[in-house]
């Protein structure tokens, strides 16, 4: 794994050797996008930008606009100067021009995998499956194979913000374990296992935590292994949606 | 005034004449709400204790108005007239159904930008038979206020370098004052007073000192021409002792102090002015050469306490570097301080009210992690002080953040800053409705919140402490112990402030909600 990421920062230096504007950007998105797109663009918290296409940013005024501006959970880097925009912009495409990653593993076989380990009974893909868990549609082209990788043996540890896992007890009734879709300072709405929704005011609730550590999707880290988990991981990195 | 007190009793709208001193006694007449902070000493505080915890589970909507931006206004209410503003809109408004009565208008200039803030107004001002409204291309604007025409338009500013107004005007006397936002650009702050009547300029006050003046020295070289010092939130004022008081925004660039080494007076500060001349009676600064774009413009709070047995005459300020003061407010003098909020920026404050800076903690290339972020423990919106409890409610923000400081270089009409900040990933944030001792800080109780506010609060001598949330819910808690005893979900973000007033002498609360202005009653 680290050979790679060497493999790919060595790469990237000396693409960005060539263009001036990406060295100044390099140093940007290093400091700030970073922490969520990964050092070297793979993704986490955010989208991976290591590709030749970025949906949200077509061309390259919607990259700087979308930089600049931010869009939904991506703040706006209101911060930086136009020339800075120009400069990071420029970085993130050469992020794109990379050699893409070679995936392990066969896709064909990792569907098969998909389907016996029942995952369609969480996701969705291509309007297939149950929409419990996070859709995958397009898992491919927004996470890197490391991320969905991580993501298949320690899911807990990429959990979505959007798909917090809470406990709240009534103070007279069971405890209600679900997905946390909405909540305020006075009300909380889950959606359990079974995927019913339920509405709840805090102040009828006599306790509300959240499960840290745990999530709805389980741990395959014993279950799925070896050629499997690379067939696997090779199916969802190949899933990039409709164009 | 006899046909004052009849059309008062008849509760017709009526375009009474709002002299100075109906302002200075409007306790005497809580069903109005003659002030953006409903009195002149900052208190947004409603006598009216119609409402009260035992009742306010029947607290429903009796009408809405909306309006075309998002809102922020807190508004006017007189005799049975709202008057609400947004940016560079006004409307005046039936307050029995909030049907228009009539509506004014200016053009945004297509060249006009709008840098580090939003597309908002605040609120207007009435006086005499005006109401003013300040508009984003810096112009303060007199309106008939029976039929919304314009009297008269004063040029604060040229707009271009970056000058702007979102704050709704605070009239005095015979005077009305307005403060600029525009600190991310490099300007050089004021608070201005026109004449009411006419709109000329009666005085300036520049925020930085210039050339020659005293405190001029606090800035190395020239950098005091673009040193900012904003004046962007409605100040109070001492009807006793005609001074204005009127907080001071950060210095420029923001998170880079390298060019400006020094205090950087008065920015980050608190001012007492002299009404009829705007001169400086004495300054107290919160936080020295700032980097973290930590703005003092906070509605000052007056109030009287005993300390240390003598009665004395206090202002109050939350500040947003994360501390609470208490001056003296003839003097300026240094009475308390002590953080109410988490910080992690300062060691305390020393027995002049100075912080005690911890080092490395100030913004740097690779990033300084420090509690609490730009916009810090509270910002704009006003907090509330109830003489009943003698407690200041405030609404608090606790969210860290990474510091970055990179070269800035002055252009007029850009941003100007420096650098700027990032939430650290998984970064818990937080809020609270607190209510402090006014004369001392110290914590009596908080209200925990899902996220960090951006409301203000308003308090009642009924007892209740009325506050908003990011996820739109308005809600009441008890002024006493905090408990939250009602709430409403509004549908928007409210990013305003509350006030109180009677229709037909039945008390009402309003607020601003995304687009919409809620009105509630019993």
């Amino acid at each position: 794994m680290r050979h790679w990421i060497l493999g790919v920062a060595v790469a990237a230096h000396a693409f960005a050797q060539t263009h001036p504007e990406a060295v100044a950007g390099r140093k940007i998105f290093e400091s700030q996008c970073a922490l969520c797109h990964g050092q070297t663009g793979g993704g986490g918290r955010g989208p991976a930008l290591n590709r030749p296409k970025l949906d949200r940013a077509p061309d390259d005024d919607a990259l700087r606009k979308l930089i600049s501006e931010g869009s939904g959970d991506m703040p706006g880097a209101w911060q930086l100067h136009a020339d800075e925009v120009v400069a990071v912009a420029a970085y993130v495409r050469t992020l794109g021009a990379l050699p893409q990653e070679v995936v392990p593993g066969d896709a064909a076989r990792g569907a098969g995998v998909y389907r016996a380990r029942g995952c369609a009974g969480c996701h969705l893909i291509a309007g297939q499956g149950e929409g419990f868990g996070p859709e995958l549609s397009a898992v491919g082209a927004r996470r890197s194979a490391a991320f969905i990788r991580q993501t298949i043996l320690k899911p807990a540890s990429t959990l979505p913000d959007g798909f917090q896992y809470v406990a709240a007890t009534p103070r007279s009734g069971a405890a209600i374990r679900g997905i946390r879709v909405n909540e305020d300072s006075f009300t909380i709405q889950l959606r359990d296992a079974s995927g019913r929704y339920h509405s709840l005011r805090k102040s009828e609730l006599k306790d509300l935590h959240r499960l840290e550590g745990e999530t709805p999707m389980p741990s395959y880290e014993r279950q799925i292994v070896g050629a499997d988990l690379d067939d696997l991981v090779a199916y969802l990195a190949g899933l990039k949606g409709t164009p | 005034m006899k046909w004052l007190a009849l059309s008062l009793l008849f509760c017709v709208p009526t375009w009474c004449q709002v002299p100075f001193e109906r302002i200075v006694n409007a306790a005497r007449e809580p069903g109005n709400w003659l002030t953006y902070s409903g009195n002149f000493q900052g208190h947004r505080f409603s006598p009216l204790s119609q409402i009260t915890p035992a009742n306010i589970g029947d607290l429903k909507v009796k009408w809405a108005y909306q309006m075309e931006t998002r809102a922020e206004v807190s508004p006017i209410v007189v005799d049975g007239v709202m008057y609400v503003t947004g940016p560079n809109t006004a409307a005046a408004l039936d307050v029995r159904t909030g049907r228009e009565l009539w509506t004014w208008k200016r053009p945004i200039p297509k060249d006009y930008q709008n840098i580090g803030f939003g597309r908002v107004n605040r609120g207007p001002a009435v006086l005499g038979d005006q109401v003013f409204v300040a508009t984003l291309d810096c112009y303060l604007v007199a309106l008939d206020a029976k039929s919304g025409l314009e009297r008269w338009s004063a040029k604060v500013e040229d707009y271009k370098p970056g000058y702007s107004m979102t704050l709704a005007p605070l009239a005095i006397r015979d005077k009305v004052l307005v403060g600029v936002s525009g600190g991310e650009t490099g300007i050089r702050g004021f608070v201005d007073a026109y004449d009411a009547k006419s709109g000329s300029r009666a005085w300036r006050f520049y925020t930085i000192p210039g050339r020659g003046e005293p405190g001029n020295e606090t800035w190395p070289g020239d950098s005091w021409k673009t040193g900012g010092g904003s004046t962007w939130v409605t100040g109070s004022y001492d009807p006793e002792t005609n001074l204005v008081y009127w907080g001071i925004g950060n210095p420029g660039p923001d998170w880079n102090p390298d060019s400006r080494r020094g205090d950087n007076l008065y920015t980050c500060s608190l001012v007492a002015l002299d009404g009829d001349t705007g001169k400086l009676k004495w300054h107290f600064q919160f936080t020295p050469n700032d980097s973290h774009d930590w703005d003092a413009t906070h509605v000052p709070v007056l109030f009287e306490a005993e300390i240390r047995g003598a009665r004395r005459k206090l202002v109050a300020v939350a500040n947003r570097n994360a501390f609470y003061y208490v001056l003296d407010r003839t003097s300026g003098e240094f009475i308390a301080g002590r953080p109410y909020s988490k910080q992690t920026w300062a060691k305390g404050l020393d027995d002049r009210g100075r912080p005690i800076v911890i080092a490395n903690t100030e913004p740097s290339e690779a990033g300084t992690l420090v509690w609490p972020n730009l916009n810090g423990a509270t910002v704009w919106f006003s907090p509330s002080y109830s003489p009943q409890e003698g407690l200041l409610y405030v609404a608090t923000r606790e969210i860290a953040s990474i510091y970055f400081k990179r070269k800035a270089e002055y252009k007029p009409g850009t941003f100007f800053a420096g650098g700027g900040e990032m939430e650290p990933p998984g970064g818990a944030e937080s809020g609270a409705i607190r209510a402090l001792a006014a004369a001392t800080g110290e914590m009596r109780w908080e209200f925990k919140m899902h996220s960090a506010p951006w409301a203000g609060v308003l308090s009642t001598a009924g007892g209740l402490v009325f506050s908003g949330s990011d996820e739109g819910n308005f809600f009441a808690l008890d002024a006493k112990t905090g408990k939250p005893l009602w709430d409403f979900q509004t549908g928007g973000r409210i990013a305003a402030n509350p006030i109180s007033f009677n229709i037909d002498g039945k008390q009402s609360v309003a607020i601003a909600a995304g687009r919409v202005l809620y009105v509630f009653g019993l």
